[in-house]
């Protein structure tokens, strides 16, 4: 008799602490513990006037704490005022809602291997309760549940390195990625594909394209601007190009898939170091920039656009350089800068900065003096052009001339955000002596001596 | 198409609804005219240019159960992509899916909120914004954003309480332009403007008073003027059951007039599947034993002359045939005209893009003989009572294959939940499988929205008062006579209406009477009206009021502007109605006494009937009657007194 009650309470108690009330906090969270009741449960709830029965759902963190959210019968959740509510009851007890990734249907022989890895992002993004928005919570391998397409492509492997948003990556991700795709090509995979939140995806090809040092394959970085749990997804298309082009193109390198205009028809691949996030939402946020795509993926076909670059085949030189200084900044000149921000950096021991200059590459005459100082004490400056577009000159005015005098480098049409990477990576890998030299030749298609005019239709 | 004729079914020729436990569940989807979109700063407004296309693909996801809809799955599975039709005054990148919706228009939920409150429902004090997911292309995002905003009350209808299950505010669907073989075009014009659903209970009624339910709804929404008016701006669904099965809901029903038809037809028709059901199991059959699997039977037709089966094997298609254990009869027989099960399995058929099915109770046809026939029989072993069917499918339409199968399994489960589209008669046809609960997730874009008690009391003051208070209304303030006031209050041109009587002398009845049944004359004839809109109409009045037309040639000059799209001063011209200045028609009048002066010297007053007559050949439309009369009698009295 008294072994029974025991077990009981312990039974009740174990149930307690599996219960879930994630998001609820304070009062309503009291109530509900003390009702015994989490997410997932079925429940009455009764106020003065109403009877309501349905789902307990978490509550978004940053919500009101006066509302209890129900999911009612009809699917539709609806807020409960809880100082309205008289009574609750539970009805029925249930696990809380959790994605269940449908089964991987086995590899196909005779298929080229693959792997995509994960790193997180919007690709692998699902509504998230916690806090109301989208969260990365789908695995590579769910994400391969998503887009059975991918198992006739290849025998795809699936690798969750990272489940973060990129604008949470830092230098150290960028080593730990890089080590994992050399592992994985050294292994023989034939098709490597990463996903990556699209914010910060332009500095992590730039970084893979300087890293991975004549790589046989070429490495793809693919995003989506719309979560993988909506119907609409754009993920599906990018992902299925950047496949394809890590396992057929004919050339290597480091590259971003993602889609070429708003249509869900044709995926653009952009060379890693030239590629930027042009817009907040689109589908076409990504753009080359100084340079045009260098391949389409339409229909499972891709449309090689140029036969310039690193050939795809056996290389007898690929090697890594996964190190990053992380003592470097990136810093947009305005009007009115106030110089004492660079000489702060120079103080807190950075060692060099990519300046996003105007137009040709310019600053103002106080900074001007200030670099002059702090490059004599060996801090680095690189300049580029914040119009984005085109090339800095810092021949043209006496501005320039200046500048060029007191030793900054000027960058030509590289990226403001390549460049920066770029400091990192040759500060991270290299003597100190090297770097200038380093940062002015042409590593990873970084730099176009020619700049064109876009055809018209 | 053979009938095999039953005496067992001839009662069923009147079905009574009683016996069938019939319930129908009404649905109303009503447009609101509060300026600008539901999550963005678009205005409601439909445009026929499109700036650009663009075109998408849709696949189903899961919902936050883990589960994948079944009507989103089946969408995927037909492997349609979507056209849409953009033009930059209509449509912005939120319509796109381009970029994350704007936060909720608060003059949508205030409206609906007035809605509720107008119905004694309970509104939501915290409102979720929820994504529907429906994957048919009509939403560019495959979702469609909804928001319950109130539940239970009631609709007072003749005495009866008509309980409401639940209101909610939704975003209205992209326009559908044309559906094509592998794919569809939308137009995103429609797409975002707000709607609010009112979901009444299943009720027990007959369906002539479904369809008077729904009116006096509609007439309880109009009278808000929160509502849009015109053509597609109103759509009833029909959630129909018998036998407590579950319901199959027929959408987009247009017409009033439609309503009982529909409910007729789908009780008719699930009684028959449920008779049907009873009947296959009273044989002892099962669904494992019954239904056979598919045998590719491509060869034995491939030298017959039937046109259907040459077509099919030059598109490169196989023939499958499947067997159908005690069947035989049943697949064919139609005890209502369209009810019948060979319809059924032949409208998932061509739901799935195929051409149909072909079956034992109607072969042997089509340009199949007897003898091939016998041929198919014996591969498939079909005994004396079995059936079979046939279809052409390519080597991709496997899930149609299975949908259809899947449907004859369905038989013996009795009338099945499914989602059906009306047809101009009151038929209906099945178009998807019925969307389950895991359709629904947050919308996690938008906020949640608090419903104050300020709001409330704020939508309070808007709630229309009881329709006959309205009527009542109508009737002593503009001295309409009830059947007239019930027209204009019904018709969508009561503003205008109102507007007219306050802008213009004319008199409210020859307003109502314009506005309702000239333009309801029109319609008849076939003309299209929309041309006709409140603006227009309101110069044309404008000019009757000036005596620039006459009352008689309102019908007249209202046709020319829709035929001719032109405005009502463009139709006067054309037409060559200048009205005539009472100087003329004096001296008009004056003429025809003088050569009638015996006649008016004979008959004194009493000649005014016939002269009357001979003005009005002369001067017909140019100038109102009432006019010509008072103008007539005070010439006749003065010609009299002159004499004298």
């Amino acid at each position: 008799m008294f072994t029974k009650r025991l077990n009981q309470l312990l039974l009740y108690a174990t149930r307690r602490i599996l219960k879930d009330t994630s998001g609820y906090k304070g009062a309503l969270k009291a109530f509900l513990e003390a009702h015994n009741i989490g997410a997932g449960d079925i429940v009455v709830v009764k106020t003065d006037k109403d009877e309501y029965k349905g789902t307990v759902i978490p509550r978004y963190e940053y919500a009101s704490q006066d509302f209890l959210t129900l999911k009612l019968p009809n699917g539709y959740n609806i807020g409960v005022e809880f100082n309205k509510i008289r009574s609750i009851k539970l009805v029925e007890e249930h696990a809380p809602p959790a994605f269940a990734p449908q089964h991987l249907t086995a590899p196909k022989k005779g298929l080229p291997k693959a792997v995509i890895i994960s790193t997180g992002g919007t690709i692998a993004s699902r509504v998230d309760y916690r806090t109301g928005g989208v969260r990365p919570a789908l695995s590579a391998s769910d994400l391969l549940s998503v887009v059975p397409e991918l198992g006739d492509i290849a025998q795809v492997d699936a690798d969750l390195l990272f489940s973060i948003y990129s604008e949470n990556m830092t230098f150290s991700h960028w080593s730990k990625l890089s080590e994992r795709i050399y592992n994985y090509i050294k292994e023989g995979y034939n098709g490597v594909v990463v996903t990556h939140g699209t914010d910060t995806m332009g500095y992590a090809a730039a970084a893979l394209s300087f890293a991975l040092h004549k790589t046989p394959i070429p490495i793809l970085l693919v995003g989506s601007q719309r979560s993988s749990d909506r119907p609409s997804s754009d993920a599906a298309s990018n992902l299925i190009a950047a496949m394809v082009t890590s396992l057929k193109a004919p050339f290597s390198g480091v590259y971003v898939s993602m889609h070429e205009w708003v249509s869900d028809e044709r995926i653009s691949i952009h060379v890693g170091t030239k590629v930027r996030k042009l817009h907040t939402s689109r589908r076409d946020a990504f753009k080359s920039i100084n340079t045009s795509p260098v391949a389409v993926y339409k229909d499972g076909e891709l449309n090689v656009l140029r036969n310039d670059l690193p050939k795809r085949g056996v290389s007898d030189d690929f090697r890594i350089f996964p190190k990053f200084e992380e003592k470097v900044s990136l810093i947009k000149f305005y009007p009115g800068f106030d110089p004492s921000i660079i000489e702060s950096l120079y103080q807190k021991g950075y060692k060099g900065l990519v300046l996003e200059g105007t137009g040709l590459g310019h600053v103002n005459k106080l900074t001007a003096d200030s670099l002059k100082k702090l490059i004599r004490d060996g801090f680095i400056v690189c300049m580029t052009s914040q119009c984005i577009y085109g090339r800095v000159r810092l021949t043209v005015y006496d501005t320039g001339r200046d500048l060029l005098d007191a030793g900054v480098l000027p960058l030509e049409d590289m990226l403001p955000e390549t460049a920066f990477v770029k400091l990192s990576w040759c500060l991270g890998n290299f003597e100190r002596e090297e770097v200038s030299k380093m940062m002015r030749s042409n590593i990873a298609n970084e730099y176009n001596s020619r700049l064109l005019l876009e055809e018209v239709e | 198409m053979n009938t095999i004729p039953d005496c067992s079914l001839k009662r069923l020729s009147r079905v009574s609804y009683d016996k069938v436990e019939l319930k129908t569940g009404l649905e109303i989807h009503q447009q609101l005219d509060v300026g600008t979109k539901l999550f963005c700063d678009c205005p409601t407004i439909e445009t026929d240019v499109a700036h650009t296309k663009i075109l998408r693909r849709l696949r189903p996801t899961q919902s936050e159960l883990g589960q994948i809809d079944p009507a989103a799955l089946y969408e995927f599975k037909k492997k349609k992509f979507n056209v849409y039709l953009y033009n930059q005054t209509s449509a912005c990148l939120v319509e796109c899916d381009e970029e994350p919706p704007h936060p909720i228009n608060m003059n949508a939920v205030k409206a609906a909120i007035t809605v509720a409150l107008a119905l004694d429902s309970k509104v939501v004090r915290e409102l979720h914004v929820m994504r529907k997911i429906v994957i048919d292309g009509s939403n560019t995002t495959g979702f469609q954003r909804t928001v319950l905003i109130a539940l239970g009350g009631s609709l007072k209808v003749d005495g009866m309480d008509i309980p409401v299950q639940t209101i909610s505010l939704e975003e209205d669907a992209a326009r559908i332009i044309e559906e094509k073989e592998n794919y569809r075009v939308f137009s995103l014009d429609r797409l975002g403007v707000p709607l609010v659903e009112i979901a009444l209970a299943p009720t027990t009624v007959d369906p002539v008073t479904v369809e008077r339910i729904a009116l006096e709804l509609g007439r309880l929404l109009r009278l808000t003027k929160l509502v849009a008016r015109g053509l597609g701006t109103i759509r009833q669904d029909l959630n129909v059951s018998v036998h407590d099965f579950k319901p199959s809901e027929v959408k987009g029903v247009q017409r009033l007039d439609l309503i009982p038809k529909v409910i007729e037809y789908e009780a008719k028709r699930q009684d028959y599947l449920f008779k049907v059901s009873n009947e296959l199991k009273a044989k002892g059959l099962t669904a494992e034993k019954a239904i056979g699997t598919y045998v590719d039977v491509t060869k034995l037709l491939e030298d017959v002359s039937s046109q259907i089966v040459k077509k099919a094997l030059k598109e490169d298609k196989t023939i499958y045939a499947i067997k159908l254990v005690g069947f035989r009869g049943l697949l064919g027989r139609e005890p209502f005209p369209d009810v019948r099960l060979g319809l059924e399995l032949a409208d998932v058929a061509r739901a799935h893009g195929l051409g149909g099915v072909l079956h034992s109770d109607e072969l042997p046809g089509y340009g199949i003989s007897k003898e091939e026939v016998k041929r198919i029989e014996r591969v498939l072993k079909v005994r004396e009572d079995d059936g079979f069917y046939l279809v052409f499918a390519s080597s991709d339409d496997e899930e149609a294959l299975n949908a259809i199968r899947r449907r004859a399994i369905a038989f013996f489960e009795g009338p099945i939940p499914e989602t059906r589209g009306p047809l101009a008669d009151g038929r209906t046809k099945y178009s998807r499988p019925r969307p389950g609960a895991a359709r629904m997730y947050p919308e996690t874009d938008i906020p949640l929205i608090k419903v104050t008690d300020e709001l409330i009391n704020e939508c309070m003051t808007r709630v229309p008062k009881p329709w006959i208070e309205v009527l009542n209304y109508y009737v002593t303030t503009y001295h309409l006579n009830e059947k007239l006031a019930t027209q204009i209050l019904d018709s969508n041109y009561l503003s205008l209406f109102e507007k007219a009587c306050s802008e213009t002398n004319l008199s409210p009845t020859f307003l109502a009477v314009s506005l309702t049944e000239l333009i309801v004359s029109l319609t008849r004839e076939g003309v299209d009206t929309s041309f006709l809109d409140d603006v227009r109409l309101l110069e044309l009045f404008k000019l009757v009021d000036s005596g620039q037309v006459s009352k008689e040639s309102v019908l007249d000059v209202m046709r020319y502007m829709c035929q001719n799209k032109v405005g009502s001063e463009a139709a006067l011209k054309a037409m060559g109605i200048k009205a005539i200045s009472e100087e003329v028609l004096r001296s008009i009048i004056l003429r025809v006494i003088d050569s009638n002066i015996r006649l008016v010297e004979a008959q004194k007053e009493r000649s005014f009937g016939a002269l009357m007559g001979l003005v009005m050949r002369e001067v017909r439309g140019k100038v109102d009657g009432k006019k010509v009369s008072t103008v007539l009698r005070e010439e006749i009295k003065n010609r009299l007194e002159s004499k004298r």
